[in-house]
């Protein structure tokens, strides 16, 4: 079949995605740096294209409880914020996390704290992968590099999303949403007929047949046993999550003495500052983190052998860093270099952050 | 002459004796007994059976739906 | 002709009035004389009348109604702190077809819901929303509400609600009125037959009008807390009739898209 190819921002490419995976509805508020999302979409009226459901909400909040309604009859749905967009939607995601429901958030992170700058960020990793809201919980975190990938891992989330009946996060940040890269669309799947949304979903609330009992959409249980049994079972789905779908790229990792481990917008700056050192005869590979949660930790463990060092890569004050000391075990240096508040690192500031802090270090 | 007779069944156990029926019947049919049921209350009863006419008013403001009411007409 | 006995009149066949069954059975968590009970055997004996049990999805707020799920037969969605017309909104648009209703106290839908709710009626969700008003947060034990009345006391206005510190009891309802999303606005109570049989009415239209896809059927009950109030309930419902209704007067304020002149 003919490729299909447009030159998209990242924003859009989610978008267009969402249209094209089947998605049945999104509901969303304007935020910088990804209010391109909802205007596409507004404008490509999928409502007509698929019957897909598109709506501004008045507010994150009520958006994210938008997608707690259409997520609990089934549906395949999504919002998308920025970070203090994305503080505001955290009551929802736990709550969806304690009801069980599958969607998708996607995250254009810019930086903060509070309202912070509309620049690009990566200081929501902690937010993202850690919980974020109240309560013991995960969400899948997949860090998209490409205006691609932004494209790919909708699609990507919502399978995840359904398979483990949770909510499923794409962070992403400033740089991806907004950059326009080449890109391959996939062709339009047709959205999921009610009776194999029934099929795939029996717990969804649609209607109570006769033939069944009820269903029931909630995050309460007051009795502390069962509580406890569904903190339990909520954990048994993230060793689950963990042992299957941890998602990474090697890139010259085979030789490599020093690993530069990033992701998102920090791994495509990282390529440049690994051709940098490269060019100088310095060893240097890429771990390239796609799923933030989880965390690509057995890779890590097997590669911390054959290495001198690692530098976390991030546009943060040290988030990603402490999970890879987790992971290393401080068996071998590992740095953290990151430029924060909107400011974007160059290659050559990494490259010398690898001299100084690990190469000389 | 037509007459119209009718009487309640209150489930006792599900009775919180509130009593708000025994104000809404307009024939003065039910009051809270002296007993109690499994839970503590004094559960509604017919004190004056004779007197129902099946109008529904106590079971319709029960909130516990605890009242079932039948009518038969007498000739 | 013979006496006839309670036994000839018990009968199956003379039964005229009996829980609908799209309660289930399950004991309900409300304090004696709770209106929340009255209200929610109105729903189910609307629900049963319809025949649309399996076309309904309901919304059960935060607050004593919270387990509203464990009383009605119903498949119900059990939503965060306010924001039940938010989810009502996109169960309503993603399938259109079905009746869809949500269930709040006036903690829920008149303060930290007051976006959802306003936002939800200002677009003219085609959905109905049950509002029970007691003026008081009941399930968290007797705090001010949003609804409490002026010199009402509660836990966090032991003196009586001062308006001077505490600001003045919100009318949600009679603001929902004047926006051009609610078709039919209308404050009702269940403590009497009558009542009950009024707002039998209301929700009757509340749910029939989601058919004509017109906007947001809204019916407010005016109801007691006995607990809170720290009346016995028929002194609670008698307290209720003295003082709450002035100040939230029952009767319709919007019928078929227009505003009731009184």
């Amino acid at each position: 079949m003919k490729k299909e190819l447009r030159l998209m921002k990242g924003n859009e490419a989610v978008a267009e995605a969402a249209i094209r995976s089947g998605a049945d509805a999104y509901f969303g508020y304007p935020i910088t740096p990804q209010s391109e999302v909802l205007e596409y979409l507004m404008a490509e009226k999928p409502y007509e294209r698929t019957g897909m459901v598109v709506l501004q909400a008045e507010s994150e909040v009520s958006a994210i409880n938008m997608v707690y309604g259409a997520a609990g009859c089934g549906r395949m749905v999504m919002t998308s914020s920025s970070s203090p967009g994305i503080s505001l939607k955290q009551e929802g995601i736990s709550y969806m996390t304690g009801a069980e429901l599958p969607c998708l958030i996607l995250n254009v992170v810019r930086g903060g704290p509070g309202l912070g700058t509309i620049q690009p960020s990566q200081s929501d990793y902690f937010q993202a992968t850690k919980g974020g809201g109240h309560g013991d919980y995960r969400m899948i975190v997949l860090a998209p590099a490409s205006v691609q990938e932004m494209y790919d891992f909708v699609e990507l989330a919502f399978d995840l999303a359904f398979k483990y009946r949770t909510p499923t996060m794409i962070l992403s940040d400033g740089i991806i949403g907004q950059m326009m890269e080449k890109l391959e669309i996939g062709p339009q799947k047709p959205r999921r007929t009610p009776e194999e949304i029934a099929k795939q979903c029996p717990w969804a609330t649609v209607g109570k047949p006769k033939n069944r009992e009820r269903n029931i959409i909630t995050s309460l249980d007051l009795s502390a046993v069962r509580q406890e049994e569904k903190n339990l079972k909520l954990q048994a789905k993230y060793k689950e999550i963990r042992e299957k779908e941890v998602r990474y790229e090697l890139i010259n990792c085979e030789d490599a003495d020093y690993i530069l481990v990033a992701y998102g917008s920090s791994a495509r700056l990282s390529m440049k500052a690994m051709d940098i050192l490269r060019a100088k005869g310095v060893k240097v590979g890429i771990l390239r983190l796609i799923t933030l949660f989880p965390f690509p930790t057995k890779i890590i463990k097997e590669i911390t052998p054959k290495v001198k060092g690692f530098l976390a890569v991030e546009m943060s004050c040290g988030q990603m860093v402490e999970d890879l000391r987790l992971a290393v075990e401080f068996k071998k240096p590992v740095e953290h270099f990151g430029r924060v508040g909107g400011m974007i690192p160059s290659p050559e500031e990494i490259v010398e952050a690898l001299e100084q802090k690990i190469i000389g270090g | 002459m037509a007459k119209i007779r009718g009487a309640v069944v209150v489930d006792i156990e599900g009775c919180k004796g509130c009593g708000v029926c025994t104000v809404a019947c307009p024939a003065k049919v039910l009051a809270l007994a002296k007993e109690v049921n499994g839970k503590g209350y004094n559960y509604a009863y017919m004190q004056n059976p004779e007197a129902c006419i099946g109008c529904e008013s106590c079971a319709i403001v029960c909130p516990d739906g605890v009242i079932t009411v039948y009518k038969v007409k007498v000739d | 002709m013979a006496e006839i006995t309670l036994k000839d009149i018990i009968k199956e066949e003379n039964l005229v009035y009996k829980r609908s069954e799209i309660m289930t059975g399950k004991t309900l968590s409300y304090c004696p004389g709770c209106g929340h009970g009255t209200a929610h055997q109105i729903i189910a004996h609307t629900i049963q009348d319809m025949g649309i049990q399996e076309q309904t999805i309901g919304i059960s707020p935060v607050g004593c109604s919270v387990l509203m799920y464990d009383f009605l037969d119903l498949d119900i969605q059990q939503a965060a702190h306010g924001r039940a017309p938010a989810l009502a909104t996109a169960i309503k648009r993603v399938m259109p077809e079905k009746f869809v209703f949500t269930y709040q106290g006036d903690g829920d839908l008149a303060a930290i819901g007051t976006a959802e709710t306003i936002h939800a009626c200002n677009r003219g969700e085609n959905i109905t929303i049950i509002f029970i008003n007691n003026g008081i947060y009941g399930m968290t034990g007797g705090q001010m509400a949003p609804t409490t009345l002026e010199g009402m006391p509660t836990a966090t206005c032991p003196y009586g609600r001062d308006t001077s510190i505490m600001g003045n009891p919100l009318k949600i309802t009679e603001l929902l009125a004047l926006l051009p999303g609610t078709y039919y606005v209308t404050r009702q109570s269940v403590h009497t037959p009558r009542a009950v049989r009024q707002t039998k009415k209301a929700i009757r239209t509340a749910f029939e009008n989601q058919k004509l896809n017109r906007g947001v059927s809204f019916v407010e009950i005016v109801s007691n807390c006995n607990s809170g109030w720290k009346l016995p309930p028929v002194k609670a419902n008698e307290w209720m009739v003295e003082n709450m209704f002035p100040f939230y007067p029952i009767g319709d304020m919007k019928v078929d898209g227009k505003i009731v002149n009184k």
